[in-house]
């Protein structure tokens, strides 16, 4: 075949003449082979080897997508693909061939060559990778020249018109003078998106390209992601902590954990039908829509009153029909308007939370539902009275928080403790693990130096960390661990509610799993009531019992957990629900 | 594209041991402060300026450990200007004094002046600047604007002024006041930034959830988390002040001449610089590794204290 056959692959339309698409891809040759590449990290404490040996191959026109938990080394066999590691890391073994070129080997004027040109590349977060100094047009253009795919400045702007209207910006010619902060997270990652592909790449590297959106927005643009790598025929190698999201959209899926493959095959088949006992282990513990809840198993601890003799039979159904009838929590009319300040001395109003009501049986969890800028943390802080409702009425276990007293506010808080989103954030560095569980023992002067001390160790046994934990610092925890510590400050003063802002979000699919597992356990130990608040509709299948939808400020749907995934009544839910990675696939159970 | 199937791998079963989130704590604890004093010990800078600052320290406490040569008694003009003799190792000062003793006994102006300035410096830098940062809004406006007019007066001509103004009332504290009273501004803005990062951590936000006050949250969880840059700033203005201090006495706006201080000798001996140097010389390398020792421990500090510039070596 030369050079000519292959270019009739090109559709007619004006950008596609202006790239000089000459490169032949023989469909039965692996485009890129990796070959038991290794990198390394040097770091303070020595080097890190963060992949030992990975090989697999990426046929044209194929999509592939490793999965794998934080650490399991994925991005950095993208990132190592096209040699493009920090400073610290280095390629110490093994080949990545592209179309027959070793990339490992190959110089650096080569490497450029080779990437944006031949290999596009989709980073992470759209909020820092485009240069917010620069408008979005320039970087279009930029990428474009450096690319090579056009050179003078009318084809290089008629090019990046182009690159945006696929992106799927509308009137494209207007928004290329604008600034990156005037586009949304997920207009940016199609702008990146836009960029990766300009150059009509072979290969695009896409590395969680949809993390930071939401999930409806996250659909839109990886429908569109595949849309324009089919209609290229570009091969795409898709990065991500999402199982259900890698099933449905790569026919060859890549599992990685600690540096290495342990499972690599057909998408549905490894999802179906998976061998090794981590995928095993990963696939049970992602959550979907055909999950059950979590039920919590009462576990035998050695309390401060001795030994609690748990009923072991007791479900968490039959919990729930003991609960009272009394909502714990209610809440009527809920409503915040912020006043945005606008630069003329002028201020608009933004209602936030728009007349929200809701009420929490004992014992029982309500997950409140919503996209970003749906105003649900918000709600939250009001609840937890961080935020001052405009207003509405919070009704705690019979008092009405309004217009309550600074003392009585302060008695308030013992009934009801948060647990935060970041794990990284919620716990001060510089306290020690006692010392940040104990705190709010301190701060309600609830007994001495030494019952506080045996408060602590319980609740460090009751979130299953090791006593010897409270003598140190948060920087020695993972993720999971300080989120197990900031569960054990929440119930140090024994609480009737937990509010959990976005709890579980930000850690791994196996070690979410424990988390949930671990709050589903306190919950029927301690007859706890959950204020879960997520984006995350997955989850809340496993954790909720009432469900509560949100959509810009105000709850447009709620009803019984089954009932609103059996049967969801407002289109909104129903567009959440279709938009959850995996959601058509059928899981192992 | 093609209608390949891939192959179904699966990886040697016996090599994964799955396991989730297993507690891997260090031999010794680790924080902050702790990882950064472990950075410090194996440096040999830190020692060398630790010694010279320890040294300055105790010449300020008990000169009389050094020499037992009076300064400023005993000064015979017979020795004007002398070279170093037995007993008088550095020589004699224009007046007949002993150039050693005077350096040593010169020590504790230096000194006292440099740690009042970094107390006043902090003591009215450190609630402005958290202040204004935590609370924000108006009383951050106004703080700020308070702080602004400061740093806009450049310290040293604002002590200039104050020491020609106050010209009868010449003493440590007054020296230390005019300097620590205009320089305090820089302190406050640097901590006022490091301050508007921290409180919108998390942890601040479960403090309040708890039921601690604002002003209980900032001085137990923000303030301990924004001291890094303070002790930086604080440790470099140690230094910057004493050399303040010394460039006051120079141009004869520092202390009363019967008092003594390094800049006080380097002024006097400049008028006879050319026969004899030495006796300008040694107080200004005195001065010169007094401060020199300061910032030098303020920059270790600094790398110290940052996780990610330990990593870099």
């Amino acid at each position: 075949m030369t050079s000519e056959q292959l270019s009739t692959q090109n559709t007619t339309r004006e950008a596609d003449v202006l790239v000089q698409d000459n490169r032949y891809v023989d469909p039965s040759k692996p485009l890129v082979e990796i070959r038991d590449l290794e990198i390394e990290f040097t770091t303070q404490g020595g080097t890190v080897k963060a992949l030992k040996g990975v090989s697999f191959d990426i046929f044209p026109g194929e999509t592939v997508a490793i999965v794998g938990e934080s650490g399991s080394g994925k991005s950095t066999t993208a990132h190592g693909i096209i040699n493009l590691l920090p400073d610290n890391g280095k390629i110490t073994g093994g080949q990545v061939l592209f179309e027959g070129e070793d990339l490992t080997t190959a110089k650096k004027s080569e490497l450029y060559r080779v990437r944006g040109r031949d290999i596009g590349f989709v980073p992470q977060d759209p909020m820092s990778n485009l240069n917010p100094v620069w408008s979005v047009g320039f970087q279009v253009r930029e990428a474009i020249r450096a690319n090579g795919i056009a050179s003078s400045k009318k084809d290089v702007n008629a090019r990046a018109i182009e690159v945006l209207k696929e992106a799927g910006l509308r009137d494209a010619e207007h928004r290329m003078a604008q600034y990156p902060h005037q586009f949304s997270g997920g207009m940016r990652q199609r702008v990146l998106i836009g960029i990766g592909l300009a150059a009509h790449p072979k290969l695009l590297i896409a590395d969680e390209p949809t993390s930071a959106l939401d999930v409806t927005v996250q659909r839109v643009i990886l429908d569109h992601l595949e849309a324009l790598t089919r209609e290229r025929n570009a091969a795409l190698l898709l990065i991500t902590h999402d199982l259900g999201l890698a099933a449905e959209r790569a026919t060859k899926l890549i599992v990685m954990y600690q540096g290495k493959i342990v499972e690599a095959g057909p998408s549905k088949k490894i999802l179906q039908d998976p061998q090794h006992p981590y995928t095993k282990r990963l696939i049970e513990s992602a959550p979907s829509l055909a999950s059950q809840r979590i039920s919590g198993a009462k576990v035998t601890h050695v309390g401060e009153s001795g030994i609690d003799v748990a009923d072991i039979a007791a479900t968490h159904e039959d919990a729930r029909a003991k609960q009272d009838i009394t909502p714990v929590i209610e809440v009527n009319d809920l409503t915040k308007v912020y006043s945005i300040r606008k630069g003329n001395f002028k201020s608009t109003p933004l209602t936030a939370v728009d007349a929200i009501s809701f009420k929490i049986p004992r014992g029982t969890t309500l997950a409140l539902v919503g996209e970003s800028g749906s105003g649900k943390t918000t709600a939250a802080k009001m609840v937890l009275g961080l935020e001052k409702p405009t207003s509405g009425e919070i009704i705690l276990d019979g008092t009405n928080l309004s217009g309550i007293s600074k003392k009585d506010l302060f008695a308030v808080r013992r009934k009801m403790q948060p647990v935060f989103q970041d794990p990284y954030g919620s716990l001060d560095p510089q306290r020690s693990i006692g010392a940040i569980i104990g705190e709010p023992l301190k701060v309600h002067k609830v007994g001495d130096a030494a019952s506080r001390k045996a408060r602590i160790k319980e609740l460090l046994d009751q979130v299953s960390m090791p006593a010897e934990v409270a003598d140190r610092y948060p920087n020695e925890l993972s993720g999971g661990q300080r989120q197990r510590v900031a569960v054990a400050r929440a119930l140090a003063l024994k609480p009737d509610i937990v509010v959990l802002d976005e709890a579980v979000s930000a850690l791994d699919v196996l070690v979410q799993a424990q988390i949930l597992q671990l709050l589903a356990d306190l919950q029927s130990e301690l007859g706890l009531t959950y204020l879960f608040i997520t984006h995350d509709l997955a989850v809340v299948r496993v954790v909720a019992d009432e469900i509560a939808v949100m959509e810009n400020g105000k709850i447009v749907e709620t009803g019984t957990a089954d009932a609103i995934f059996d049967n969801a009544q407002v289109e909104y839910t129903q567009k959440l629900l279709e938009a959850i990675p995996g959601a058509g696939i059928d899981w192992i159970e | 594209m093609s209608d390949r199937q891939p192959e179904h791998y699966v990886a040697p079963i016996e090599d994964a041991t799955v396991e989730v989130d297993a507690l891997k704590l260090k031999e010794r604890k680790s924080n902050l402060w702790l990882d950064a004093w472990r950075d410090l010990r194996r440096r040999v800078l830190f020692y060398a300026a630790l010694l010279v600052v320890l040294v300055v320290l105790t010449m300020a406490i008990a000169p009389t450990l050094f020499t037992d040569v009076s300064p400023t008694l005993g000064c015979q003009l017979t020795n004007s200007n002398g070279a170093s003799i037995a007993g008088h190792p550095m020589g004699f000062t224009r007046q007949g004094c002993d150039v050693f003793a005077r350096v040593v006994w010169g020590a504790r102006t230096s000194l006292s002046v440099g740690i009042l300035v970094v107390v006043i410096t902090a003591v009215i830098g450190i609630p402005m600047g958290a202040i204004a940062g935590f609370f924000g809004g108006k009383l951050d406006s106004l703080l700020s604007r308070i702080g602004d007019i400061f740093f806009s007066i450049p310290y040293f001509l604002a002590a200039v002024v104050v020491m020609s103004v106050l010209g009868q009332y010449r003493s440590v504290w007054v020296i230390a006041l005019a300097i620590g009273g205009f320089a305090w501004a820089s302190l406050a803005r640097i901590l006022r930034a490091e301050v508007l990062q921290v409180k919108n951590s998390d942890y601040v936000m479960a403090s309040e959830a708890v039921g601690r006050g604002r002003m209980a949250t900032l001085l137990s969880h923000v303030l301990p988390n924004s001291l890094t840059p303070v002790i930086v700033t604080l440790t470099i203005a140690l230094g910057a002040a004493i050399v303040a201090e010394a460039s006051l006495s120079f141009l004869g706006l520092g202390l009363n001449s019967n008092v003594m201080s390094w800049g006080q000798d380097i002024s006097q001996a400049q008028s006879s610089i050319r026969t004899a140097p030495m006796a300008l010389v040694w107080p200004s390398v005195m001065l010169t590794v007094t401060v020199l020792a300061f910032i030098v421990l303020g920059e270790l500090i600094r790398d110290a204290l940052d996780p990610k510039s330990r990593a870099r070596r």
